[in-house]
């Protein structure tokens, strides 16, 4: 938190032709560092009370900053056991650590990066951040249950992590039964922390697709919603119907280890393939719970940096929810060897083949975006076209795993760890890096180091592409996942040792990321107004970083999210900032009142 | 019964780049494993092209499209109806083309020919156990004639385990209290690798099992059991030891493992077990009833129930062999015995009536002079 120091005031530093607010839209009453403890508080008491300004916020802006913390934290611990788990491969027979521990560690990796990381990534930290600002709206609908999923979210965490002191959970993220039953307890420490989690995904949904619902600004239809929004509406949706699922499971699976009921155990008679089948109803589910928010945020990037309106808009926003519609009804993927009849088999091969088109249709979309437009290529511009690509990967390896013969091959190897990896991290991650540097001028009020940025994409790249596709061709050789040693499949040494050394390449490049962010809270360049020229209401209507209200009267919108058009004769430059266009607000302009340092605000900045 | 030491072995595969195989698939080892590959290819040549179509589109337009200054207008482009619909017709027809063909290529390998030979597979921690239908069983490894369809029916003793062949292209689930198959039919002679791809604890990446594609004639000879052979109720105990991977959990050197070491536990007491100390009666109860006592600290219940698998050589063997580890063997253990291991305790097969006979006598003895 502590990184996330405040930037100078900046009305004294910049020029404010320079910075090119609208008028009476400076940066006065920055998030950051209002509320802040009066200036008699000092010491001790002056920590406190910042604390508690943080830690009370109902401020969707706050919350999602305190999310981006905390998920950023999980993503570097995640990153470490991975670094551990490619490490531990370099040799066949042991090279760090024995059997048991890299069973914890490879399973610790999986549940960090899955409930701890990824499904809260986009839409907890952007999403909290800058859907009400997209819709025009002061905060979403819940601010207290916003926080009270935040302290939820923190709760399951930590239960989850009290595994590990019970002797850590070894089943792989997926804790599939019978084995789940018999191995040590943490495994319901774990089982809890995940359920417990599960509410605060449910809440933040609720409270999403209230916000869409019910708080957009006048002119704000559903046809000028930004995608990013129309993606998280349709995240949101599985979010709730998805999430009780998962969390009746892990209860009927605790209920089975403390109480032995016989559901899933097939000593007692239980079932271990109903397990899978509970499982996968969420958590297939929750797949497009992690990559849809990054749609939303690829789409953004594509039709701000091409200062082009997303090619077909209506398809993409409805490919969204067709997706997460669809979504539920293709778990048995996950199940083509475990002993479903076939005719499911069948049936969710075919379902599984018609999800593929609506995420293809985006793809195309995005790439056709391009055309004739106006194509910049900053950090998260590269870091968009890096999610083209290496989704488009994951998307045609998905094709692959997704057909019923070619599946029985390629089940449970490490082709399908690389078509995940490729998706979620080349597809989410991606999406979650690039988009962090787009708004992270809107967040912080400073500009990442734009050398610095770039050269983070090509090791990202790089290092990803060399630790993953490799695993494609190790996977069709035959090389199972999961696996601690390969004892029989010695030859395949130096393909694993490449995919290691790759794997250094990508945490050197997410290091990169690191050192670019917490030196640029402290020492970036101040930002613009909308260093990218962008037309959403992030960028047209609110200061950078936004104020605490966000908006000082409710915008009224008058146009899409992607007609550049109406930013005519700005120059979307980042050093400069583009000038944003007076705007029009809903309040009579005419109760404007000079504050104390000579410029004019609109009434609301004098009574907050 | 001959000796069989011809057996062809396939050479070890010891590098990444082979012969007959290619970067993408390992050998075609199985009559059915061209269906699977050759959808595989197309699949892979389709996407190919596709990835390189969306990578070369947007290279170009970044290319081509590049903002040269910041007061850069674009283009104002209009949707087109007929590129939007082409580009969701296209890849609709093209998935269901692949839909069709992997679902075809599933009926037809996945349904096992009617005169196929059932083997019966049991998976456990952490090995494979084949038993042939006259009942004589081979751990980790199993011989199946050439150009002949194999059915393997496989369940599982404790948790789920999936068995795995790359080379036949065949894989499925080992379920616990349900029975699953798989089936394939070697064209060629061969060792061919089994891996285990569900995990299932801490030796799941050790629990590999051979398949020998053989002779018909060596085939029918296998399936009576394994040869005779000279050895040592020590040697028994040690060949037991790796054959049927006990070696996966105890050690023989003290180092901790998923089981108790063997090294020194000779006579070692166990209170609360009904023998009271490491015996003949308790090493064999330990074996074959393996939830009714458990050491303290091992308590993970993983060991599985070998009874029905060892022959009663087998199981003083095994005994010998923590003695003679412990420093407590006897010259009776050390005694060279000729004994068949093929034979199940309770001698069903003709064939391997004498060779249990023959195991009976210095058996006895060697527990008689245990006792002692």
């Amino acid at each position: 938190m502590a990184t996330l120091a405040p930037p100078a005031p900046t009305t004294t530093t910049v020029p404010r032709e320079a910075r090119a607010y609208p008028v009476g839209h400076e940066p006065i009453h920055n998030y950051l560092r209002e509320p802040r403890p009066p200036d008699d508080v000092r010491g001790l008491a002056r920590a406190w009370a910042w604390f508690k300004g943080w830690a009370l916020s109902v401020d969707h802006k706050r919350i999602g900053i305190m999310y981006l913390v905390a998920v950023s934290f999980f993503f570097a611990v995640g990153g470490i056991l991975a670094i551990l788990v490619r490490t531990e491969l370099f040799f066949v027979g042991e090279t760090i650590m024995g059997a048991d521990t890299y069973n914890r560690v490879f399973t610790m990796h999986g549940l960090i990066m899955v409930f701890l990381f990824i499904i809260p990534s986009i839409p907890a930290t952007m999403g909290n951040f800058l859907l009400p600002i997209m819709v025009g709206a002061k905060d979403v609908a819940f601010p207290r249950l916003n926080l009270l999923s935040l302290y939820i979210y923190i709760a399951g965490a930590s239960i989850a992590l009290l595994s590990i002191t019970t002797g850590g959970v070894d089943t792989g993220w997926t804790f599939y039964t019978p084995y789940s039953k018999e191995t040590g307890t943490a495994v319901i420490a774990m089982a809890l922390g995940a359920f417990v989690m599960g509410f605060s995904s449910i809440l933040t949904g609720m409270n999403f697709i209230v916000t869409i619902h019910k708080m957009r600004a006048p002119g704000m239809t559903w046809n000028r919603m930004p995608l990013f929004l129309w993606s998280l509406y349709a995240t949101s949706i599985v979010q709730i119907l998805a999430t009780p699922v998962i969390g009746i499971t892990l209860v009927l699976l605790t209920m089975e280890r403390l109480l032995g009921i016989g559901i899933f155990d097939p000593a007692l008679g239980g079932d271990p393939v109903l397990f899978q089948h509970f499982f996968w109803f969420y958590s297939h589910p929750a797949v497009y719970i992690m990559i849809l928010p990054a749609f939303g945020v690829i789409s953004e990037l594509m039709g701000t940096f091409s200062r082009q309106r997303v090619y077909g808009y209506r398809a993409v926003a409805l490919s969204s929810v067709a997706i997460a519609l669809l979504g539920f009804l293709v778990w048995g993927h996950h199940m083509f060897t475990s002993g479903q009849s076939p005719v499911s088999s069948v049936v969710f091969s075919l379902i599984t083949f018609l999800i593929g088109i609506p995420s293809g249709i985006k793809v195309f979309n995005w790439v056709w975006t391009m055309y004739k437009g106006s194509v910049w290529l900053k950090t998260p511009m590269l870091y968009a076209l890096m999610f083209l690509f290496l989704f488009t990967i994951g998307g045609v390896t998905g094709i692959m795993v997704g057909a019923l013969a070619v599946d029985i091959h390629l089940h449970d190897t490490y082709f399908v760890v690389a078509h995940f990896h490729y998706v979620m991290m080349g597809g989410t991650v991606m999406a979650f890096l690039g988009g962090l540097h787009f708004w992270w001028p809107k967040m912080t009020g400073r500009l990442y180091h734009e050398g610095m940025g770039k050269l983070s994409a090509l090791l990202v790249f790089i290092g990803f592409n060399m630790t993953f596709f490799i695993q494609f061709i190790m996977g069709s050789q035959g090389m199972p996942r999961r696996y601690y040693d390969y004892p029989d499949m010695p030859w395949l040494e130096p393909l694993h040792q490449a995919s290691t050394i790759g794997s250094y390449v990508l945490g050197v490049g997410l290091l990169v990321v690191l050192v670019n962010g917490l030196w640029s809270v402290r020492k970036g360049k101040l930002a613009p107004g909308n260093p990218w020229g962008g037309a959403t209401l992030d960028w047209t209507h609110t200061t950078t970083p936004p104020d605490h209200h966000n908006f000082h009267h409710t915008p009224l919108v008058t146009h899409g999210p992607y007609d550049y058009e109406v930013l005519f004769g700005t120059s979307g430059d980042s050093q400069q900032g583009a000038p944003v266009p007076v705007v029009e607000v809903g309040g009579p302009q005419e109760m404007d009142v000079t504050v104390g340092d000579g410029t004019r605000q609109p009434d609301s900045a004098t009574d907050m | 019964m001959m000796q069989t030491d011809d057996t062809p072995v396939l050479e070890e595969r010891t590098s990444f780049f082979i012969e007959d195989g290619s970067l993408w698939l390992p050998p075609q080892s199985s009559t059915t494993a061209h269906e699977i590959d050759g959808l595989f290819y197309f699949i892979l040549y389709t996407s190919t092209l596709l990835t390189i179509l969306v990578t070369a589109a947007m290279v170009y337009f970044v290319w081509k499209y590049r903002r040269k200054s910041h007061a850069d207008r674009p283009v104002d482009v209009h949707e087109s109806k007929w590129l939007e619909l082409s580009w969701v017709v296209v890849p609709t027809l093209l998935v269901l083309v692949v839909f069709f063909w992997g679902f075809r290529a599933y009926v037809s390998t996945s349904i096992p020919p009617t005169d196929a030979i059932t083997i019966n597979v049991e998976g456990y921690k952490w090995a494979w156990n084949f038993e042939y239908q006259n009942g004589v069983q081979y751990p980790n490894e199993v011989y199946v004639p050439v150009g002949t369809p194999i059915r393997l029916e496989m369940t599982s003793q404790d948790v789920l385990h999936s068995f795995y062949v790359p080379e036949f292209r065949i894989k499925h689930d080992v379920i616990p209290n349900r029975y699953s198959y798989v089936w394939f039919e070697a064209p060629e002679e061969g060792t061919y690798q089994v891996l285990c791809t569900e995990y299932c604890g801490t030796s799941h990446s050790n629990m590999g099992a051979k398949i020998h594609v053989v002779s018909r004639n060596e085939y029918y000879e296998r399936r009576l059991g394994p040869p005779d052979q000279a050895l040592s109720l020590v040697e028994w105990g040690e060949q037991t030891y790796t054959r049927y991977s006990c070696n996966s959990c105890h050690s023989i050197d003290g180092a901790d493992g998923v089981g108790p070491s063997w090294a020194n536990v000779w006579g070692a007491p166990r209170p609360g077990s009904p023998q009271g100390e490491v015996n003949e009666e308790y090493v064999t109860a330990s074996i074959l009833y393996p939830q009714e006592y458990m050491v303290p600290g091992y308590e993970n219940g993983n060991m599985p129930s070998y009874d029905g698998q060892l022959n009663e050589a087998q199981l003083a063997g095994v005994s010998a062999y923590i003695r003679e580890l412990s420093g407590a063997a006897t010259e009776a253990d050390r005694t060279v015995l000729v004994l068949s291991d093929g034979q199940p305790a309770e001698g069903e097969a003709a064939a391997g009536e004498a060779a249990a006979g023959e195991a009976a006598t210095p058996e006895g003895e060697a527990m008689t002079e245990t006792d002692e």
